[in-house]
C-alpha cells in the first residue's frame, strides 16, 4: 500500500455522506471531483475518466488485468477504492507510452512475442514496470514469481521471461 | 523480393495497440446514452418457476425496465443448435432446428441449470442494474437434479425435456462394433480402463460482453460482441431467432480478450440485447462478471470413457472399443454436441494403425451449464484415452512404451491413411517426431535419474504423449455430412489500390493468434509489397460476404490459404495487364519482386502500383479485361489437415505430499509449413499451458444439488507462471498437400499431448507401487491417495 493513504478526516466524510471529495493525479493530470465513496479505483479510471486501457478481469484481485501504479507501486485497482488513492499519483497504461511510441519494456514484450490476445497486457506492463524499478536484473524465478498475480490464459509467461531478460541483459 | 517475409519471425503488427492500452475490447465501448443490463440467474439447478416478482426491483433507483421470459417469448425463437448427427438436410431449415431441447433466451417456466437466465434488468448504471437484480424474488419449486450423463440415462430418471425421452439427446457411433468385439475376443492381451475427464472452464481473462443498438429511423440493428463467429451470429439471429432482415443487422467484433473456444456460439445475450435495445429505445450494454462466466459460458471436456484395447504379445494393437458418456448440460449449445461426437469420436485411434476401432457416445441432458469445445477440443479427450491405454498395454506385455508406439504408429509410406473412424491423415513422420522428443528428454538416462531423485524424497517418472489432431476445419461438404450447418471455407477479399496500398478483408476473426501479421506476411511475400502497405480488415459483417471466423485450427490453413489464393489471382491479372502495358506477350513476362518484368530485361517492368493505377483509372486496359484490381476468393479445402507430434514430460512426485512437479517438458510438433515461427511457438506455449491446467489442477465441480462449486479464480485455479517449467519446443516440417502453402493448423494442435504425457509420467513414477491410473486433475491429494492405495 502506498504511503499516502487516506487521512482520518476524509474517512469521516466518507462515512456520513456516501460521497468522497477526490483529489488525484492520473498520468500527470490532476482531477478534483466528488465520487461515490464505494467507487472502485478501476471503475473510476475506466468509467469516469474513460481510461479503458486498464482492464477488469475478475473484480476479486485474482487476475491482475487491472494493475496500475499508485505512487509507483503496482496495485490491483479492483482491490482499491478511488477514495483510497486520493492524494496519490496514479499511472495507467495510457501514461506509459505517448503518441504510439512504445517504451523499451513494451518493445521487448512485442519483440519476444509476449502479447497474444492482449487483455492481460496493460496490467502485465505495469507489474513489470514496478519489478524493474526495484530490481533491474531479476532472475527467471524472480520474474515468474513477481507476475504470479497476472493471469495470462494465452500462455505468454515464457516469452515474458525472455522479454525481460533480453531487456535487462542489454545496456540501455 | 530480396528478403523472405513469409516464414520470418517478425513481431506482430497487433501489438502496439494492445501494449499501449488503445486497443478497444467490447467492455471498453459505451455508445452515447447507453443503458446497462444485468442478468438474474437461476440459483436452482432444476426447478419449476412458479413466479418472478419484479415489483420491488422495478421501483429501485435508475431502473428503466425489467424483462422476464414472458416479456420476450413472443419476440424471439429459441437459440440454435446447428448440429444434427444424421447430416444436414438443408441449409435453410425450419427452426427450432438441430438437436431437440433448444434453449430460450430467458426461461419461462422451468430452470435446468444453475445460472440459467431468468430476467434482465435495464438500468442507468451497471451498479443500479445489479442492485435491482438482487431485489427480484423468484418462487422456485425444486425438482430432482440430474448430476451426470449416466445419472440422467438410468431408467426412471426424471425427464428434463418432454421432447427428449430418457434424456438421451443423441447416440452417435463410428466403426464396426461386431468386428471389433470379435477382434477383442481373439486377442492375446486385453486392457480395460475407465477414464473420467472432468469439465474444464476456458476462463478467458475477458468475460463475454455485448453492446446492442437499434436505430428507429433506419430500422437497423448494430451489435458489438466478443464472438468468434460474427457472420454466424448475424445469420442465426436474423434468419432463425429474431426474424429480422439480414441487411438490417451489422455485427462488429472489437478485440477479444481470449476465447479458447468459449466465444464461438450464439448465446442468449446477442439476440436478447437487440430486442431490449429496440424495446427501451436506447443502446444497451451487458458485461459478464467473473462469477457469472462459469454460469453463462459453455464448459468443455466432461467425458466418462470406458475403453478396451486389444493386441498381441508382439506389441501390435488389434482393436479399440470405446463407450463414452457425455453430459451436454441442460440444453444443446450451438455446436457443442459435435465435439464428443466427431472430434473425440473420430480421433481415438491417435497416431496408430488400429485395424478394428469402434467408438460410441451417449449424449445426455443433465442439470449443468451447456457443454462446448475448448482448445484441443475433443482431441485432448481422445489422446488421453489412447495414450493411457497404450501405456497400460505396454505394461501388460512388458514392452518399452516408446517401442510399442513405434510398432503401431502410422508409417510415412502409409499416407494418406484412413484411420477406420472417418479421418484420412494427410502426411507425417510420427516416429521421427517421437524419437526426437525422447532424445531431447533424455529418455535413455531416466533409470539413473529415478535413482538419484529417490535420494531426495522424489519419485521421478517420464511420460509420452503422442498425438494426431484434426486441423483446418474444414471441407464444407464433409462438414455438412458430419451434421454441421453452414459453409466452412475460407474467404478473402484482396484489393490493390491505385496507390499500391493493399486491403485484405478476411473471414477469420482473430482473438490473439496474430492473423493480421501472418496474413500480411502471405501477401507481402506473394505480391512483393512491404508489410506496411498492407492492411488486414476483419470482424465486421459490413461489406463482407458470409464467412466463418476462427476456431478448429482453421485460420492460417483455410482463411490464410484463401488469402494466398487471392494473391495468385491478383498476380494473374497483373501479368495480363502488365504485359499489355509493356507491349509484350504474357508468356514473355514474369511477376517477381512486386513487378511485372520482361524476361531477360528487368529494366522493362511495371510495378504492381503502376498496374493497379492503370486498372483503377482506366487509362489503358487490354480488351476483355475489367477495370479494378481486386478479387474475392473462396478456398474450400478438399479435406482437413492433420498436425501431429510427441511430447515428453518428466515429473517428480513428492513422496510425502503427492505434489507433482513437471521438471522437464519437451515438445516436438509438426504443423507443416509455418508463416511466422514466433507466432506458432506462442500458440504452442498457450496450447501446452492450456493442457497443464486440466492435467494438474483444473476441474469443474458440481455438488449433489447441482450447485456450481468452482466459480471464480479462487475455487477454480488456473496455471500461473511460477508453476510451470520452460517448455522446450522443436518442430519437424511435413507439408500438407491440402493447401498450396503446405500449412497445417496450429491453434489447438499441441494441447492434446499434454495431459497424457503428464499422467503417463506420474503413473510411471508410481508404477512400483502398483498404481496403474489416476484420473485428471492430478492434485496432490489424489496422487497421495493413489500412493497409499486409498
Amino acid at each position: 500500500m502506498p504511503s499516502k493513504s487516506p487521512v482520518s478526516t476524509k474517512e469521516a466524510e466518507l462515512a456520513t455522506t456516501g460521497e468522497f471529495s477526490l483529489s488525484i493525479k492520473v498520468n500527470g493530470h490532476p482531477h478534483e471531483t466528488v465520487v461515490p465513496s464505494d467507487l472502485l479505483l478501476v471503475d473510476y479510471l475506466r468509467d469516469t475518466l474513460s481510461l479503458t486501457g486498464t482492464k477488469s478481469g475478475c473484480d476479486t484481485g485474482q487476475c491482475g488485468a487491472c494493475v496500475v501504479l499508485v505512487d509507483g507501486v503496482s496495485v490491483k485497482s479492483c482491490t482499491m477504492l478511488a477514495a483510497q488513492a486520493s492524494g496519490c499519483q496514479v499511472t495507467t497504461i495510457e501514461g506509459v507510452s505517448h503518441g504510439g511510441v512504445l517504451n523499451a519494456l513494451q518493445k521487448s514484450l512485442s519483440e519476444k512475442h509476449a502479447v497474444q490476445c492482449g487483455y492481460c497486457t496493460p496490467g502485465l506492463v505495469l507489474s513489470l514496470t514496478d519489478l524493474l524499478s526495484r530490481n533491474p536484473h531479476p532472475s527467471e524465478s524472480e520474474i515468474r514469481g513477481w507476475i504470479d498475480g497476472n493471469i495470462c490464459r494465452c500462455g505468454v509467461y515464457q516469452n515474458v521471461v525472455r522479454a525481460v531478460e533480453s531487456l535487462t541483459a542489454e545496456p540501455h | 523480393m530480396a528478403t523472405q517475409v513469409f516464414g520470418a519471425p517478425i513481431p506482430r503488427r497487433e501489438d502496439a495497440a494492445l501494449l499501449s492500452g488503445t486497443g478497444k475490447f467490447t467492455a471498453d465501448l459505451h455508445p452515447a446514452n447507453a443503458a446497462h443490463v444485468a442478468i438474474l440467474h437461476s440459483t436452482e439447478a432444476h426447478a419449476r418457476i412458479k413466479g418472478i416478482d419484479t415489483s420491488a426491483a422495478a421501483a429501485m433507483p435508475g431502473v428503466i425496465r425489467i424483462f422476464t421470459g414472458a416479456d420476450v417469448v413472443n419476440k424471439m425463437m429459441p437459440l440454435v443448435c446447428i448440429f444434427k448427427p444424421a447430416g444436414v438436410e438443408t441449409h435453410f431449415p425450419p427452426h427450432p432446428y438441430g438437436l431437440p431441447g433448444a434453449q430460450t433466451a430467458l426461461a419461462t417456466d422451468r430452470a435446468r441449470y444453475v445460472g440459467e437466465w431468468l430476467a434482465a434488468v435495464v438500468a442507468e448504471t451497471r451498479q443500479q442494474a445489479y442492485d435491482a437484480v438482487a431485489a427480484i424474488r423468484v418462487d422456485y419449486e425444486p425438482l430432482p437434479v440430474l448430476t451426470s450423463a449416466e445419472d440422467a440415462l438410468r431408467p426412471g430418471a426424471p425427464q428434463l425435456h418432454d421432447s427428449v425421452p430418457g434424456n438421451l439427446c443423441a447416440h452417435v457411433s463410428h466403426g464396426d462394433k461386431a468386428a471389433v468385439d470379435e477382434a477383442i475376443a481373439k486377442a492375446e492381451v486385453v486392457v480395460k480402463q475407465k477414464l473420467r475427464i472432468p469439465r474444464q472452464l476456458h476462463q478467458a481473462n475477458e468475460t463475454r460482453a455485448t453492446v446492442a443498438q437499434y436505430d428507429e429511423d433506419t430500422q437497423e440493428y448494430t451489435l458489438w460482441t466478443n464472438t468468434q463467429i460474427p457472420h454466424g451470429n448475424r445469420f442465426m439471429i436474423c434468419n432463425l431467432v429474431l426474424g429480422i432482415p439480414y441487411n438490417k443487422l451489422r455485427v462488429l467484433v472489437p478485440n477479444i480478450g481470449g476465447s479458447y473456444g468459449s466465444k464461438g456460439y450464439l448465446y442468449q445475450d446477442a439476440p436478447l440485447l437487440l430486442v431490449i435495445a429496440k424495446e427501451v429505445g436506447r443502446p444497451v450494454k451487458w458485461v459478464d462478471t467473473r462469477e457469472g462466466l462459469p454460469r453463462t459460458t459453455v464448459h468443455a471436456r466432461g467425458q466418462v470413457q470406458y475403453a478396451t484395447l486389444a493386441g498381441n504379445r508382439d506389441g501390435k494393437i488389434t482393436a479399440l472399443s470405446v463407450t463414452n458418456y457425455v453430459d451436454l448440460g441442460g440444453y444443446p449449445a450451438t455446436n457443442g454436441p459435435a465435439t464428443p461426437s466427431i472430434l473425440t469420436g473420430r480421433s481415438v485411434t491417435g497416431a496408430y494403425v488400429i485395424p478394428h476401432p469402434f467408438y460410441e457416445v451417449y449424449l445426455a441432458f443433465a442439470n449443468s451449464v451447456m457443454l462446448g469445445p475448448a482448445r484441443g477440443a475433443g482431441r485432448m479427450e481422445a489422446m488421453l484415452l489412447i495414450e493411457r491405454l497404450v501405456d497400460l498395454f505396454a505394461g501388460e506385455i512388458g514392452m518399452d512404451r516408446a517401442e510399442v508406439r513405434r510398432k503401431n504408429m502410422v508409417q510415412p509410406d502409409q499416407f494418406p491413411f484412413e484411420n477406420g473412424l472417418g479421418w484420412t491423415y494427410d502426411s507425417g513422420n510420427y516416429v521421427a517426431a517421437l524419437d526426437r522428443a525422447l532424445e531431447m528428454a533424455g529418455y535413455k538416462e531416466i533409470a539413473q535419474r529415478k535413482a538419484e531423485a529417490r535420494k531426495r524424497g522424489k519419485r521421478l517418472g517420464v511420460g509420452i504423449g503422442s498425438y494426431v489432431t484434426i486441423g483446418g476445419v474444414g471441407p464444407s461438404s464433409r462438414m455438412g455430412r458430419e451434421g454441421l450447418i453452414g459453409s466452412v471455407w475460407g474467404t478473402a477479399i484482396l484489393r490493390v489500390h491505385q496507390t499500391g496500398d493493399i486491403t485484405v478483408i478476411t473471414g477469420c476473426q482473430p482473438h490473439g493468434q496474430g492473423q493480421v501479421t501472418t496474413f500480411s506476411q502471405i501477401v507481402a511475400q506473394e505480391l512483393g509489397v512491404p508489410i506496411e502497405k498492407i492492411e488486414i480488415l476483419h470482424s465486421d459483417t459490413l461489406g463482407m460476404p458470409y464467412a466463418q471466423g476462427s476456431y478448429g485450427s482453421r485460420s492460417f490453413s483455410v482463411e490464410g490459404a484463401a488469402v494466398y489464393e487471392a494473391a495468385q489471382h491478383i498476380k494473374e491479372k497483373a501479368i495480363k495487364v502488365g504485359a499489355h502495358l509493356l507491349k509484350a506477350e504474357e508468356k514473355d513476362v514474369t511477376f517477381a519482386d512486386g513487378k511485372v518484368q520482361v524476361n531477360g530485361d528487368a529494366a522493362q517492368a511495371k510495378t504492381l502500383q503502376e498496374i493497379a493505377s492503370a486498372l483503377w483509372f482506366d487509362w489503358d486496359i487490354p480488351p476483355g479485361v475489367q477495370p479494378g484490381l481486386e478479387v474475392t476468393t473462396y478456398f474450400d479445402p478438399t479435406d482437413f489437415n492433420f498436425p501431429f507430434g510427441s511430447h515428453v514430460a518428466v515429473v517428480e512426485v513428492d513422496e510425502e505430499t503427492g505434489a507433482v512437479e513437471v521438471v522437464k517438458y519437451v515438445c516436438v510438433d509438426d504443423v507443416g509449413v509455418v508463416g511466422n515461427p514466433m507466432v506458432v511457438e506462442g500458440q504452442m506455449h498457450g496450447s501446452v499451458a492450456f493442457g497443464f491446467g486440466p492435467a494438474l489442477m483444473e476441474e469443474v465441480i458440481y455438488d449433489q444439488k447441482g450447485q456450481l462449486v468452482t466459480h471464480n479464480f479462487d475455487t477454480y485455479p488456473v496455471p500461473r507462471p511460477s508453476g510451470m517449467p520452460n517448455f522446450e519446443l522443436e518442430r519437424t516440417v511435413t507439408p500438407t498437400p491440402i493447401n498450396k502453402m503446405g500449412a497445417k493448423g496450429a491453434g489447438d494442435v499441441s494441447n492434446p499431448a499434454v495431459a497424457p504425457a503428464i499422467v503417463n509420467a506420474v503413473c510411471d513414477a508410481l508404477s512400483d507401487l502398483g498404481v496403474k491410473h489416476i484420473d485428471i486433475p492430478l492434485t496432490p491429494e489424489k496422487v497421495w491417495r493413489a500412493m497409499q492405495g486409498k
